[in-house]
C-alpha cells in the first residue's frame, strides 16, 4: 500500500511543497524544519581511530595460513605480437606453485599482462617472473594523439585509429554564432592523469572446496563477486568478495580488475591462497587514467552578455580505452540557444582509460570556464557578472552570491598588479552534477539484548567516510549514540549495495539504512508500547529512550527496551525505493580562487580556494569538507602538476613513479574554505546527494582561470607548469 | 632487486678493501642505493655498512673557522645546525630544501654528493641508455624539459646533488680513503662530465669512501645563499639551483663565487658570472649582466630553453639577496 505526502522542500528563502506518492513502509522523507539531533553535526569518522592505530584491516594486511605471493611479468613493448611465453624455468624455482600465460596475440600497450607466478614469498615470484621467456615480436606503435591520429599511422585494434564523432546539437550554432556580438575561438587542452589511489590495486584470492572468497580493494563488491561467478563459471553464492577497508579507487576500481582475475586464476591453478598486490609503477601503466582531451571552443555572445552559441569539437584518447568524450559541461551548466558538441575518440598504444573522479568533467569544465573568461572579457564584462547573467539554476546564483563575499571577489581592475614579479589572479568557476543515487541496495538493522545496534549492508567505503556517514542516519532514526551504532560494510554476504562511484553511494545507501532502522524502530515500539500503556504510533525515539509523545514521562531506555527482546536480537531490512519527486533533479556549486604567479619563473602558488556547494542533506559536515578538500587538491594537481608523459620512440611512460609524477604535496596545499548551501531536496527518506565528484569538477578550472588572469593571458594547456607560463608571458 | 647481504666492516680499512671488491656497494642512509637496487640499476651481491665508521660522523667546527661534515651527518643536521646556519648560509638552505624531512632525515652528506641522476630514462628499468651502457642518451628527441642546458654531450643528466653547489660555492673539499691511502679532492674537481665517460658523475675510484666534507673558513663578512625554483613545494626537484657566495669588500664585490644545479651534469660553477661582478658594485644591473654571462654558453635542448630564462632569474635573485640588496 502507498500513500501521498506533501513535503517541505529547498532552502529557507525558497520553500517548496512537494507531493509524493510513497510506499506505507517508507518513512516520511526529511523536509524542511526537521529538527535533527546527530545529522548535520561534525561527526568524527567512526574507523578513524581503527585507521590510525593500524588496526583497520586493508586488502595489504591480508595473511592467510599457506598464502602464496603473485607477481606479473608485463610487456616492455607497447606494441608486439607474443610468438611464445615459456614459463618453464620459473615452473622450476623452487618455491614457485604456479605459473601461467594470461596472454597470447598481440600486445597493445607497455605494461599489458603476458604472464604471471604465484610463489612462497613474494622475493621468490620477483625472482621467478625474471625466468619467464617471453618472445616478443615489437611492432610499430603510436602514443601521442597527433600520430595516432594521422594517416597511415599503426593501427592500434583495426583500421583506424580515429572513432566515429558522437555529435550532439541543438538549435543552430552557426547561426548563433554569425549573430553574435562578440565572439571566441580557441583551443584547450588536458593531459592524462593516473588515478594514483594510496592503496595500490590488488587481492588476495582462495578457492575453498566449490566456493572462491576474494579480499580485494575494490569500490564494488558485487560487481567483483558477478564478474568473477562468470569468469570461473561459479554460481554467485559461491563467490564472496570482502572489502573491508580500501585506500581509495577514483574510477579505477569497478568490477574484477585484471589483478584480482589473475589472483584468483593463481589461487585456482595453486591450490593455495594468493596475495598480490601491484606495485606502483603498475598502477600509472595499466590500471586506469583518466583520457586526454583536445577541445576546440567556439562561443558567442550577444550584446547583453548572454550566450548565444557554444561549439565543442573534441578529441581525446584513452589508450587502449574509450570515453574520453568531454561536452557534459558544455551542455549542463550554462543554457544557451544553440549548442553542438562533437566527440571523437583517439585510439593509440596506452594503458586503458577508466572511469576517474566525474569522468570528462574536469578536461570539459577547464576548457568551458576558460572560454567564458575570455568571452568575458571580449565583451567587457566582469568575469564573475558574465557567468551570473548566464546563470539559470537559483541555488547556483545563491552560491555564487555566497562564494563571492566569502572570497572578496572584486571587479577585475589593475588593482591585482603589483609592481615585483608576483602577481595575483583570480578566477571562479561553477559545477554541476546529478548525484540523486538509484535504488538498489538493501539493509539490515539488528537490535542486541545488550543494547547494540548493527547495520549491514554490502556497500564499501572508497575512502569518503561511508561507514560513518550510515551509522549517523541509523543513529538519528532509532535516537540513539552513533556510539552504539556498529556499521556492517564490504561483504557480498552482506545485503546487496551498489558500487561506490559516480557519487552514488551516500544517495543510494542512506534511504536504505533509513528505511531498515524504522523498521526495526516499529519492531522495538511494538514491544514498548503494552510497557507504556500506549500505541505504537504515539511513541517516539530520542536521546537513547522511547518516550510517549504526548506524556513524556511515561518512557523506557532504549538499552532496557532491548532487554525485552526475545531471543538474542531483533532485525528489521530496509530498501532504497527508485527516487522520487524532489526539490531539484541536479547540484550546483562553485569554486573561486588565488594563485600567485612569480611572472619571472612561471612558479604557480595557489593560495586560497572558496569552495561553495550543495549536496542536500548534509549528514556529516566533517567527512563532506574533506571530500571537498581532496576534490580541490586533486584539481590543483591536474591543473599545475599531473602529465603522464610518453615518449614517442620508446612507447614508454618516463613518470611512472611518485617521484616523476608530480602529484600535491602538503606545501602546495592552499588555505580551502568549504561552505554548503543547506538544500532539502526530498527524492529520497535522506534527501542526501553525493558530493565526491561535484567537488572536483570545478577545481582545476577554477585555478586555471585565476592564473591566467594572473599571467593577462589565457593558458590553454593544462598542466600549467613554468615552460608554458613563461612563454604565454613571452619570455619563453 | 637482486638478493644480497650487509656486512659490517671492523674500520676504515676494511670498508676499504671491502668496497673494491667485484659486486660490492656502500650503504648509509640508504635513500638512493635502495631505489637503485629496486630499479636494478644497482645490483651489488654485498652492501658495505658505512653506518658505524667514526671517520665519518659529526659535525665539528675547527677554531680557524673551517667546517668539517662528515659524510653521514644527516642533511637535517645539516640543515638546522645553527652555526651553519648563520656561518655557511646557503649550506645549511640546500640541504634543508632537499627532498622531505623523512628524507633528510636518513639521508647524509656523503650519499648526496654521490647519489645518481634522476633522468628518467636512467630510472626507468626498460631503456638501456648510456649510462647504463646502451648506445644513446635518449633524451636527444625524447622527453627533455628536465635535462641539461649546460655541460651536456654526450649524455645530458642534470647532477642531483644540490649540498654540492653550496659546499662548492664555498670551495669545500672531500676527504677520500681509498686502499692507495688518503686524498683530498676539490669538490669542483670531484664531480666529471659525461664526456669524460657518461657512465659516471664522479671521480670515487673502486674501494674509495668519502669520510668527510672539508669547508675552509670563509672570508670575513662573507655571505651566501642558496635558491632554488621547484614546479612544486612539496617534495620535488629544482628546475634550476644556485647557490652564490659573496666577499663584499666596501662598495664593491670582493669575491664571489656562483654555482648553479640542475642545469648541467655536474654542480656548474659559473666563472664569468663571478667575473661580472668581482670588483663591481652589487647592483641590478651588474647582478642582471652576471646572469646573462652564467648563461652564455647555454644550449637548451627541444623542450628545456626555459630553463635558461628561470637560470638567469634566480642567478640574478641570488646575487642580489646574497649582497642585501633589495630588487625594485
Amino acid at each position: 500500500m502507498s500513500r501521498r505526502v506533501t513535503v517541505n522542500l529547498g532552502i529557507p528563502q525558497a520553500p517548496r511543497e512537494v507531493t509524493v506518492v510513497i510506499p506505507d513502509d517508507e518513512p516520511t522523507p526529511w523536509q524542511l524544519g526537521d529538527r535533527f539531533t546527530i545529522v548535520g553535526v561534525e561527526t568524527p569518522r567512526v574507523d578513524g581511530p581503527a585507521k590510525a592505530t593500524g588496526t583497520a584491516h586493508y586488502t595489504y594486511d591480508i595473511a592467510l595460513p599457506g598464502m602464496l605471493y603473485g607477481a606479473i611479468v608485463r610487456s616492455p613493448y607497447p606494441r608486439a605480437h607474443v610468438n611464445s611465453v615459456d614459463l618453464s624455468a620459473a615452473k622450476r624455482l623452487a618455491g614457485v606453485r604456479a605459473a601461467l600465460q594470461i596472454t597470447d596475440g598481440e600486445i597493445r600497450f607497455a605494461g599489458q599482462e603476458v604472464a604471471a607466478v604465484a610463489a612462497t614469498s613474494s622475493d621468490i615470484a620477483v625472482d621467478a617472473i625474471r625466468l619467464i621467456k617471453v618472445d616478443y615480436q615489437p611492432m610499430p606503435f603510436v602514443v601521442d594523439m597527433d600520430s595516432a591520429a594521422a594517416a597511415g599511422a599503426p593501427s592500434v585494434f583495426s583500421g583506424s585509429n580515429v572513432g566515429g564523432a558522437k555529435t550532439l546539437s541543438e538549435g543552430d550554432v552557426e547561426r548563433g554564432l554569425s549573430q553574435a556580438a562578440n565572439r571566441i575561438e580557441a583551443t584547450y587542452t588536458t593531459p592524462v592523469q593516473t588515478h594514483v589511489s594510496l592503496e595500490t590495486h590488488g587481492a588476495v584470492a582462495q578457492f575453498d572446496g566449490g566456493a572462491l572468497t576474494v579480499w580485494c580493494s575494490t569500490q564494488g563488491v558485487f560487481s567483483v563477486r558477478d564478474d568473477l561467478a562468470v569468469l570461473f563459471n561459479l554460481p554467485p553464492d559461491k563467490v564472496r568478495v570482502i572489502s573491508e577497508y580500501l585506500g581509495g579507487g577514483f574510477g579505477s576500481k569497478f568490477g574484477a580488475t585484471p589483478d584480482i582475475v589473475i589472483a584468483a586464476r593463481l589461487a585456482k591453478e595453486s591450490g593455495a591462497p594468493v596475495k598480490l598486490m601491484l606495485p606502483r609503477g603498475d598502477e600509472h601503466l595499466a590500471t586506469g587514467n583518466r583520457p586526454s582531451s583536445e577541445q576546440k571552443v567556439r562561443m558567442g555572445a550577444d550584446a547583453n552578455g548572454k550566450l548565444v552559441a557554444i561549439d565543442l569539437a573534441q578529441r581525446g584518447s584513452g589508450g587502449i580505452g574509450g570515453g574520453s568524450g568531454s561536452s557534459g559541461p558544455f551542455k549542463l551548466v550554462y543554457p544557451c540557444p544553440n549548442v553542438r558538441t562533437s566527440e571523437t575518440n583517439v585510439f593509440m598504444n596506452t594503458g586503458p582509460a577508466s572511469p576517474m573522479r566525474a569522468p570528462g568533467w574536469p578536461q570539459g569544465t577547464f576548457a568551458l570556464e576558460m572560454a567564458m573568461d575570455e568571452m568575458a572579457r571580449k565583451a567587457g564584462m566582469d568575469r564573475l557578472e558574465f557567468r551570473r547573467a548566464n546563470n539559470t539554476n537559483p541555488i547556483r546564483a545563491i552560491e555564487l552570491e555566497l562564494g563571492a563575499r566569502a572570497f572578496g571577489w572584486t571587479q577585475d581592475s589593475a588593482s591585482k598588479k603589483s609592481a615585483g614579479p608576483v602577481r595575483r589572479g583570480t578566477g571562479v568557476a561553477c559545477a554541476a552534477w546529478h548525484a540523486l543515487g538509484a535504488s538498489g541496495p538493501e539493509a539490515l538493522a539488528i537490535a542486541h539484548r545488550d543494547g547494540r545496534v548493527e547495520i549491514r549492508c554490502g556497500t564499501q567505503d572508497i575512502g569518503t567516510g561511508t561507514r560513518t556517514a550510515l551509522a549517523v542516519v541509523a543513529a538519528e532514526e532509532l535516537g540513539l549514540p552513533i556510539a552504539q551504532i556498529a556499521t556492517e560494510i564490504g561483504d557480498t554476504r552482506y545485503p546487496f549495495s551498489l558500487p561506490s562511484g559516480g557519487s552514488m553511494s551516500s544517495p543510494s545507501n542512506t534511504p536504505a539504512i533509513r528505511q531498515a532502522a524504522a523498521h526495526l524502530k516499529d519492531k522495538l515500539f511494538k514491544i514498548a508500547a503494552p510497557m507504556l500503556g500506549a500505541e505504537p504510533a504515539d511513541l517516539e525515539a530520542r536521546d537513547g529512550v522511547i518516550r510517549v509523545r504526548f506524556d513524556p514521562s511515561r518512557k523506557v531506555a532504549f538499552i532496557d527496551l532491548c532487554r525485552r527482546i526475545p531471543g538474542d536480537s531483533i532485525s528489521a531490512g530496509g530498501d532504497r525505493i527508485p527516487n522520487y519527486a524532489s526539490y531539484r533533479p541536479d547540484q550546483a556549486g562553485c569554486q573561486f580562487a588565488e594563485v600567485e604567479v612569480d611572472t619571472e619563473t612561471g612558479v604557480v602558488r595557489v593560495k586560497r580556494v572558496v569552495a561553495v556547494h550543495d549536496a542536500g542533506t548534509i549528514i556529516d559536515p566533517l567527512t563532506s569538507r574533506s571530500q571537498i578538500n581532496g576534490g580541490v587538491l586533486m584539481g590543483i594537481g591536474f591543473a599545475l602538476f599531473e602529465d603522464r608523459r610518453m615518449d614517442p620512440n620508446l612507447g614508454l611512460m618516463m613518470n611512472p613513479t611518485m617521484d616523476d609524477y608530480k602529484m600535491v604535496g602538503s606545501l602546495d596545499v592552499p588555505q580551502i574554505d568549504v561552505m554548503f548551501l543547506d538544500v532539502m531536496n526530498g527524492g529520497t527518506n535522506t534527501g542526501v546527494l553525493g558530493i565526491g565528484e561535484v567537488a572536483h569538477v570545478a577545481s582545476a578550472a577554477a585555478v586555471a582561470c585565476a592564473v591566467s588572469d594572473a599571467v593577462g593571458a589565457p593558458v590553454r594547456e593544462l598542466p600549467l607548469t613554468p615552460d608554458k607560463i613563461l612563454a604565454a608571458l613571452g619570455h619563453g | 632487486m637482486n638478493k644480497f647481504t650487509i656486512v659490517t666492516p671492523a674500520d676504515l680499512a676494511h670498508a676499504s678493501a671491502m668496497l673494491a671488491a667485484p659486486n660490492h656497494g656502500a650503504i648509509a642512509g640508504g635513500v638512493d642505493v635502495v631505489d637503485l637496487m629496486k630499479q636494478d640499476i644497482a645490483s651489488p651481491a654485498t652492501l658495505v655498512n658505512l653506518k658505524g665508521l667514526p671517520e665519518l660522523q659529526g659535525i665539528k667546527l675547527q677554531p680557524d673557522g673551517a667546517l668539517r661534515l662528515g659524510a653521514l651527518v644527516k642533511l637535517h643536521e645539516v640543515a638546522t645546525d645553527p652555526e651553519i646556519q648563520k656561518r655557511f648560509t646557503a649550506i645549511s638552505d640546500a640541504a634543508g630544501e632537499a627532498a622531505t624531512p623523512q628524507i633528510r632525515n636518513l639521508g647524509t652528506v656523503g650519499g648526496n654528493l654521490l647519489q645518481r641522476p634522476r633522468c628518467w630514462y636512467f630510472r626507468n628499468p626498460l631503456s638501456v641508455c648510456l649510462k647504463k651502457g646502451g648506445d644513446k642518451c635518449y633524451s636527444i628527441g625524447g622527453l627533455n624539459r628536465y635535462h641539461a642546458i649546460l655541460g651536456g654531450g654526450p649524455s645530458y643528466i642534470v647532477h642531483p646533488s644540490n649540498l654540492a653547489l653550496a659546499l662548492i660555492a664555498f670551495g669545500a673539499s672531500a676527504r677520500i680513503v681509498g686502499p692507495a691511502g688518503e686524498r683530498v679532492v676539490a669538490l669542483e674537481k670531484f664531480f666529471t662530465l659525461p664526456s669524460v665517460d657518461p657512465k659516471r658523475e664522479n671521480d670515487l675510484r673502486a674501494g674509495e669512501i668519502i669520510t668527510e666534507v672539508i669547508v675552509p673558513a670563509p672570508a670575513p663578512g662573507t655571505r651566501s645563499i642558496y635558491l632554488e625554483v621547484r614546479e612544486k613545494q612539496s617534495f620535488d626537484w629544482p628546475l634550476v639551483s644556485v647557490a652564490v657566495v659573496i666577499v663584499p669588500g666596501g662598495k664593491s664585490v670582493r669575491d664571489a663565487r656562483i654555482v648553479m644545479g640542475a642545469v648541467a651534469p655536474i654542480p656548474w660553477r659559473a666563472p664569468a658570472a663571478e667575473k661580472a661582478i668581482i670588483g663591481a658594485p652589487l647592483d641590478a644591473a651588474h647582478a642582471r649582466a652576471a646572469a646573462d654571462a652564467a648563461l652564455a654558453t647555454a644550449q637548451p635542448m627541444s623542450d628545456n630553453a626555459y630553463k635558461v630564462t628561470i637560470a638567469k632569474v634566480i642567478v640574478r635573485r641570488a646575487i642580489l639577496a646574497a649582497g642585501g640588496v633589495a630588487e625594485v
